[in-house]
């Protein structure tokens, strides 16, 4: 690790002001993403200035039966809070299906948004990656594919962000509550992740020293049910190949798989939790077939590339994508 | 840069000049000498680390030391002085509980923790690498369960979890065995849970 200072925050605005007022500075929270990053050379900051000593732990309800989640809240207490096992069940499951519980009760939900991707190459500094050293190039194109995006890349990097909360979140029309040198700011969720275009250096639209504060979500569309389906290359403990988080409000008639409204967000497939507004639309309205959620999903995936590496994700998404739907119209699990 | 900082490690309260680069493992394991927690992967993914840090179940590879000043540890060596209050978990979704701290006796003179036991008797090890911080960990789980906390295996979020193989399986997924004894810790968990 090479040196830096640290402080300990003790009220937001000055942590802004510290991460602000010097480019080499990184707020720090759990830890979990940050120090491994300081370990392999990933991360080098001149100072560090931790912010769990903020008062941002809170789980509070909205005015509008809404939640508000703090930026420093640990991933395990949303997944066990009751109004969120309630009312929010893909988030409580996508936070489950994260990480290992020790991890869990490390990671803070603003840590968990902003942390980084797993590409194999960012990791290693011994190799190219214009993420961590724009202009450099990039080695996963045409190297360890398995985990790479396959929407929204482009020629200089194909990683996929690795939470699985900001993908619940993505479905959940979330807002981010943010506070930087000139205030407060709110954003809709899907404004806060970003494609890599020709600077994949930037996975957010924060600027430097804006410090996400909470996660605002909106009430449940009445008669909402939700889930979220991860599929991973071992049964627990690792990132996601592709993941789905769903929400379903059925409509009033007979059959159960007659969806009134469907929303859809992908992980493991983009730079940013892929909201799938394309199939979302081909399947409201419409009895949920097999067929007709293959026929969403190839829609939405009209515009994806596919290499050697990621060609299984096309299949393994119309799966994953009718077992969640499959659970949220039958109540028949077949994926976990 | 270095800072001073408090620990209360297995019931004793210390205090060390550390550089802040310093991990809460290495700070433990090189600078205390408690080499309970054991390093494996350095990395967050074996969980071979684990301790339980101000009541809950944490690793301490990714945690800077400076950042937990005044934090109460129990390694697996202080881990029996917690089984005098069995209950100690996090209730569903409130707060932490305090994590009681040892009396005066030297922790390796108390008795074993029902979870170390039940780990003896259901050969829950080979070599033992992992076995300090499986143990925390399964004390960890337990009272997670007892707290009725859902896991990524609960069907139905809105009841209390039951106690199941496949439960026991994902609670302690955050611990890797390179022998492989998996079946045993499944048993001893389950053994501890019940007991
Ligand atoms: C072995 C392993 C397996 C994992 N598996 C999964 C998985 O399956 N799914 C998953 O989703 N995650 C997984 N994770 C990642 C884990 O969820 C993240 O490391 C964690 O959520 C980061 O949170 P933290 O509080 O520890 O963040 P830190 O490491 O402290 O910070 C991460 C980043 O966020 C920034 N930051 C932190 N707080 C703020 C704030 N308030 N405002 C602005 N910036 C901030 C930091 O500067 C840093 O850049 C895994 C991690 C490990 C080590
Ligand atoms: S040494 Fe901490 S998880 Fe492996
Ligand atoms: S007993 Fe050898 S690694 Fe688990």
């Amino acid at each position: 690790m090479t040196p830096f200072t640290y402080t300990r925050a003790h009220d937001p605005a000055s942590a802004v002001a510290a991460v602000a007022g010097r480019p080499d500075a990184v707020f720090l929270a759990g830890g979990s993403n940050l120090v491994d990053h300081l370990k392999l050379g990933v991360a080098t900051p001149g100072e560090v200035v931790d912010v769990t000593g903020l008062a941002l732990t809170g789980i509070e309800d909205g005015s509008d039966g809404g939640l508000r989640i703090g930026a420093g809240v640990r991933n395990s207490d949303p997944a066990a809070d009751a109004r969120v096992r309630e009312r929010y069940p893909v988030l409580a499951r996508a936070l489950l299906a994260g990480a290992s519980p020790q991890i869990r009760h490390q990671a803070s939900t603003a840590g968990n948004l902003l942390q980084r991707t797993r590409c194999v190459y960012f990791q290693d500094t011994t190799t190219p990656c214009n993420k961590r050293e724009p202009g450099s190039g990039c080695s996963a194109i045409g190297g360890y594919e398995r985990y790479a995006a396959i929407l929204g890349a482009s020629p200089a990097c194909v990683a996929t962000h690795p939470s699985d909360l900001a993908v619940a979140l993505r479905v959940l029309d979330a807002s981010v509550v943010v506070l930087g040198p000139d205030g407060e700011r709110r954003l809709p969720f899907g404004e806060l992740h970003r494609l890599p275009g020709d600077d994949p250096s930037r996975d957010t639209t924060l600027a430097h020293g804006e410090l996400v504060t909470a996660v605002e979500l909106p009430a449940p569309p009445p008669g909402a049910r939700s889930t979220y389906v991860k599929v991973r290359d071992r049964a627990s403990y690792a990132f996601a190949l592709v993941s789905v988080a769903a929400l379903l409000v059925p409509s009033d008639a007979g059959d159960p798989r007659d969806a009134a409204q469907v929303r859809l967000a992908f992980g493991g497939v983009a730079h940013v939790p892929w909201r799938a507004t394309r199939a979302e639309e081909a399947l409201t309205g419409v009895r949920l077939t097999d067929e007709a959620i293959d026929a969403a999903v190839e829609l939405e995936l009209e515009a994806a590339t596919t290499s050697e590496g990621t060609a299984y994700k096309r299949a393994m998404l119309r799966g994953t994508v009718r077992a969640a739907l499959r659970e949220l119209s039958t109540g028949e699990r077949t994926l976990r | 840069m270095t800072r001073t900082i408090g620990l209360d490690v297995d019931g004793e309260a210390v205090r060390i000049e550390i550089d802040v680069r310093t991990t809460l493992l290495d700070a433990l394991r090189e600078r205390l000498g408690h080499t309970a927690p054991k390093k494996g992967c350095d990395h967050g993914q074996c969980g071979s680390c684990t301790v339980i840090l101000d009541g809950r179940r944490h690793l301490t590879c990714l945690s800077l030391a400076v950042a937990h000043d005044g934090a109460t540890v129990t390694t697996s060596r202080g881990l029996a002085a917690l089984d005098e209050a069995p209950d100690a978990g996090p209730p569903a979704d409130t707060a932490e509980p305090s994590s009681p701290s040892l009396p005066g006796a030297d922790p390796a003179d108390l008795p074993l923790h029902r979870v170390q036991q039940a780990f003896l008797d259901h050969d829950g090890l080979q070599c033992g690498y992992c076995t300090p911080g499986q143990v925390c960990s399964a004390v960890g789980a337990l009272a997670e369960l007892a707290a009725g906390q859902p896991s990524h295996v609960t069907d139905d979020l809105s009841g209390r979890p039951e106690l199941s193989d496949a439960e026991i399986r994902e609670r302690m997924s955050g611990n890797l065995c390179r022998c492989g004894a998996y079946a045993g810790i499944v048993a001893a968990v389950r053994q501890a849970a019940g007991s």
